[in-house]
């Protein structure tokens, strides 16, 4: 059982997939600017990407590999994760039209969110089983989410912090990712217990 | 194999086309919440110095993504932030120029009662009747200016408010920093 | 020996009140003006009751104290009323308020005063005394005091606390009453006491007023039997024990939550000064017209003064016998008062102190350094609040996390600002975001309402249009119906019109606006003017004189604008 924790584990914080392995920057960088929208997206993210690896293992399994298709993964995975990306699309709208509204062009580019095809391939690559999988794509996105969340929590302080003007904005943002992915590293050092 | 590889990405197709077309009448969405969260931001002069026709309908303009959001003088370069802060949209500088505000005030030796003004006023704060001096009811006036236009004696005008004990505000602090050597 | 309890955070400032404390209260002399404003307690501005010309008397009422949350204001002597308008007032903006200004005429002259025993009174009428007697809290709030004296109706009083502690730095005017008028400021409790009918009554002393413990300990045991549960009750010195709920916290070990009122908790508090002019309001007959103030700071003589309010804060300071080199006028202490924008500016209910500045009693703030987070605000805050956060999010204006740090709690005592180590000015950071806040909450009450008239008059458009439509289409269907019947009857058919009502409906329309077609165009014949037709020989004659000479003017104008070129 213990191997479910350590990929769990893992996932989430050993090889966080924004600041470890550095993939879905875009989202990162882009919906950060309050806690609230952060946290909007998170959940966004984690119901997507969850979902996403799971259904990406069982069309792998049952329908690519039988008919010898592997080479179709990546457009069988983009169109499924469309598909849960405009259904997430669908639910937000109705449960919460402004979270909608502020997320903006961010909610439909989780298709392209390169963590959430990112995961479900490397899952693949790792030959998980469906539950290993899922508890991966879970990790994951509670990875991004929480990497998201701190982050935005950071920058709604230095809103009112005395930036260098020429540091002002996205270059503080960066410069303060950068930091927190150094900071994060730090959590390789789990793996020798 | 041609054929399997078609096969499985239409049959993909079809299951996430059936699924989203039902969660699609299922999580249908009525009405639009978000243009009262809107309107509860613009100020409410109804003076339709946007271009639009009072504050609801400027407010459905900007959540259909029709309208700017920095269209609305009354609102200032406060109200342009709250909306960009609500939208998730980038703050732009205000069309007009912002000014400080006002009230019309009725210059009751001119006034020749034409009732004019009154239908003008969106918000109902102007009183008198035909042929009897109006006068504008000072904290209901929102400085639409909607009034001037119609009076035929051009007795309207309008004063900035003045800064009162009870409307006074404790400035920033402008407090010298003391410089980096 | 009471068991005493502590709040924590507070700090020890140099206390500076053995200046002004070595000499008894003296009698201010009478200015040459005085300038009451309307407005001097929390509440509706009271609407003047004097026009300029009036001769009022000493204590004769000049303002009507507007709703329940106000208080009357009243003359402080006799003499003529010259003005009644915008006056410099005593507030940090330097801006001018209502106010009525009085030119003495020396004889100091009182109304008819009337004093009665409370005793025998209805409570709500002892109320509505101190309401017209303008009894508001001196201690700097000026809150009405007759609003204060309901006790909570599910919490049974327990403690009525008199606040004699006088923490801030400076002043000493209420120590000073305590050791002279010790006997009217615990009858003045008396009344609060008997209003609110707690169980026991603190009067909460800081120890450094050795004397003013003394006297009003010995007033409560002179007073007898009837004051028993009166107690007075030495605090340890420590800023801001003063404040209400601090000494709240102090003498009774309860904490007011921040959505509450005192009295919830079963206290109430009142200051000494208060209880002072209840008694002389309700036994006396003398409304609030003067106050103690403390003058002190950069003075040849500190003292406190028994002043008439409205009296010109600069023409008072005169008396105190400020040094050369003053440059302005503190009211309030240290650390909570404000610099006086204008001398002129009256003395008014709030003013306890005055403070002649100068740069060597005040020295400048060194500038403002970064907030290093180290958290000495926070531990001196006496409220418990976090003023470093507040602080972050006044500074970057986000106003909305202010709120969330529990900015309305903050009492601006000035503890945070006295220990911080880089001389930030927070409580000036916490009043900016506090009015920034009550006027969006200002614009967004206007809004509001701006938007309900607004639909309304929608509402009231489109009702009238329908009413007007509604009543069209009944005088047409009326109208209608008659030319039907008289058609009908004209024709002598009355089987047909019974058959085809719809069709003869249609025609008596046609034809009632043929009518009416027929009538306008009549109405505008006649509206023609006539009188071109079945002329008279002379009116010809003059027509024609007149057309000739137009002929000649157009002909004369044709010509003449070359020559005017010319000339020019």
């Amino acid at each position: 059982m213990s191997h479910y924790l350590f990929i769990l584990i893992g996932a989430v914080l050993v090889n966080n997939v924004v600041l470890v392995r550095i993939l879905g920057l875009c989202p990162f960088m882009g919906v950060s600017k309050k806690l609230e929208t952060a946290y909007g997206m998170g959940a966004a993210t984690t119901f997507v990407l969850t979902l996403g690896t799971g259904a990406s293992w069982i069309i792998d399994r049952y329908l690519l590999v039988p008919f010898d298709l592997v080479y179709l993964r990546i457009i069988a995975f983009i169109v499924t994760i469309a598909a849960f990306v405009q259904l997430t699309e669908m639910v937000i709208q109705k449960t919460s039209p402004v979270l909608h509204q502020t997320l903006g062009i961010y909610l439909p580019l989780i298709t392209t969110n390169c963590a959430v095809l990112g995961v479900p391939l490397l899952a693949l690559g790792a030959k998980y089983d469906f539950v290993e999988s899922l508890l991966f794509g879970a990790g994951s996105s509670i990875g991004f989410s929480l990497a998201l969340i701190l982050f935005a929590g950071i920058r709604e302080r230095i809103e009112g912090a005395d930036v260098p003007t020429y540091f002002k904005g996205t270059a503080i943002a960066l410069v303060t990712g950068g930091l927190m992915s150094l900071a994060f590293m730090g959590f390789a050092g789990l793996d020798k217990y | 194999m041609m054929l399997a590889a078609l096969a499985v990405m239409a049959l993909g197709a079809v299951i996430l086309g059936a699924a989203l077309g039902y969660a699609s009448i299922k999580f249908k969405v009525e009405g639009d919440p978000l243009v009262e969260k809107i309107e509860s931001l613009l100020p409410q002069t109804q003076c339709g110095q946007c271009g639009y026709p009072g504050c609801r309908p400027y407010a459905e303009a900007i959540s259909k993504g029709e309208a700017e959001i920095n269209l609305c003088p009354p609102g200032g370069a406060e109200g342009v932030r709250k909306l960009a802060d609500l939208l998730g949209r980038e703050a732009k500088p205000l069309e007009a120029e912002e000014k400080p505000k006002q009230v019309a005030v009725i210059d009751e030796n001119t006034c020749i009662g034409c009732t004019l003004c009154i239908q003008a006023c969106p918000v109902d704060a102007i009183v008198g009747a035909a042929k009897q001096l109006h006068t504008v009811v000072g904290p209901l006036c929102t400085g639409c200016e909607l009034c001037l236009p119609p009076c035929p004696v051009e007795c309207i005008a309008m004063a900035t408010i003045p800064e009162t004990v009870d409307n006074w505000k404790w400035k920033y602090p402008v407090v010298e920093v003391r410089k980096a050597a | 020996m009471l068991q005493l309890f502590k709040f924590k955070g507070g700090v020890k400032p140099a206390t500076n009140k053995t200046q002004s404390v070595t000499l008894p209260i003296a009698v201010a002399p009478l200015p040459s003006r005085l300038a009451v404003p309307l407005h001097q307690s929390i509440g509706g501005t009271p609407r003047p009751i004097v026009q300029p010309g009036d001769k009022v008397l000493k204590g004769q009422k000049i303002g009507e104290a507007d709703g329940w949350i106000s208080s009357a204001v009243h003359a402080p002597t006799s003499g003529t009323v010259i003005e009644v308008g915008l006056y410099p007032a005593a507030h940090p903006s330097g801006l001018t308020a209502p106010s009525v200004v009085i030119e003495p005429d020396g004889e100091d002259r009182w109304i008819e005063r009337q004093p009665v025993d409370y005793k025998s009174l209805e409570p709500e009428t002892v109320r509505e005394l101190l309401r017209e007697a303008g009894v508001v809290g001196l201690g700097g709030a000026v809150f009405p005091s007759h609003a204060k004296t309901q006790a909570s109706k599910s919490v049974p009083m327990e403690e009525l606390v008199i606040n004699g502690a006088e923490c801030e730095p400076y002043i000493t005017c209420d120590d000073l009453l305590m050791r002279e008028r010790a006997e009217e400021v615990v009858r003045g409790a008396g009344i609060f006491r008997d209003l609110l009918k707690p169980k026991r009554v603190l009067i909460g002393i800081e120890d450094n007023k050795p004397e003013a413990i003394t006297a009003m300990t010995a007033a409560v045991k002179a007073l007898g039997s009837e004051f028993a549960e009166f107690q007075v009750v030495p605090v340890p010195t420590r800023y801001p024990a003063g404040g209400a709920k601090q000494l709240i916290r102090v003498l009774t070990g309860k904490e007011v939550p921040s959505s509450k009122r005192s009295t919830d908790m079963g206290v109430q508090c009142f200051n000494v000064a208060t209880a002072y002019t209840a008694w002389r309001a309700v036994a006396h007959g003398e409304p609030v017209i003067s106050r103690l103030v403390t003058l002190t700071g950069n003075v040849g003589e500190p003292r406190n003064w028994e002043v008439l309010i409205g009296t010109p804060m600069g023409e008072l300071l005169h008396i105190a016998g400020p040094k050369a080199d003053t440059d302005g006028i503190i009211m309030g202490g240290p650390m909570m008062g404000f610099l006086v924008p204008d001398p002129k500016a009256p003395v008014v209910k709030a003013t306890n102190c005055l403070i002649a500045h100068s740069p060597a009693l005040f020295p400048p703030k060194p500038p403002e350094m970064p907030c290093i987070r180290c958290g000495s605000c926070a531990q001196a805050c006496p409220h418990e609040l976090q003023p470093f956060e507040m602080y972050w999010f006044s500074r970057a204006k986000n106003f909305g996390k202010t709120q969330e740090y529990a900015l309305f709690d903050c009492i601006e005592c000035g503890c945070c600002a006295f220990v911080c180590p880089s001389r930030i000015p927070l409580v000036q950071y916490f009043r900016f975001a506090k009015s920034e806040i009550w006027s969006r909450e200002r614009e967004k009450k206007a809004a509001d309402s701006a938007k309900s008239r607004f639909e309304f008059k929608q509402l009231r458009e489109e009702r009238d249009k329908a009413e007007k439509a509604e009543k069209l289409a009944k005088a047409a269907a009326a109208q209608a119906a008659k030319a039907a019947a008289a058609a009908a009857g004209a024709a002598n058919a009355p089987a047909e019109a019974v058959t085809v009502p719809a069709d003869d409906a249609e025609a008596a329309k046609k034809a009632a606006i043929a009518a009416a077609l027929e009538r306008a165009r009549a109405q505008r014949a006649q509206a023609e003017p006539r009188n071109t037709e079945q002329l008279t020989p002379e009116q010809q004659a003059q027509i024609d004189e007149i057309e000739a000479r137009r002929a000649q003017a157009g002909a004369t104008a044709a010509v003449e604008p070359p020559e005017t070129g010319k000339n020019s």
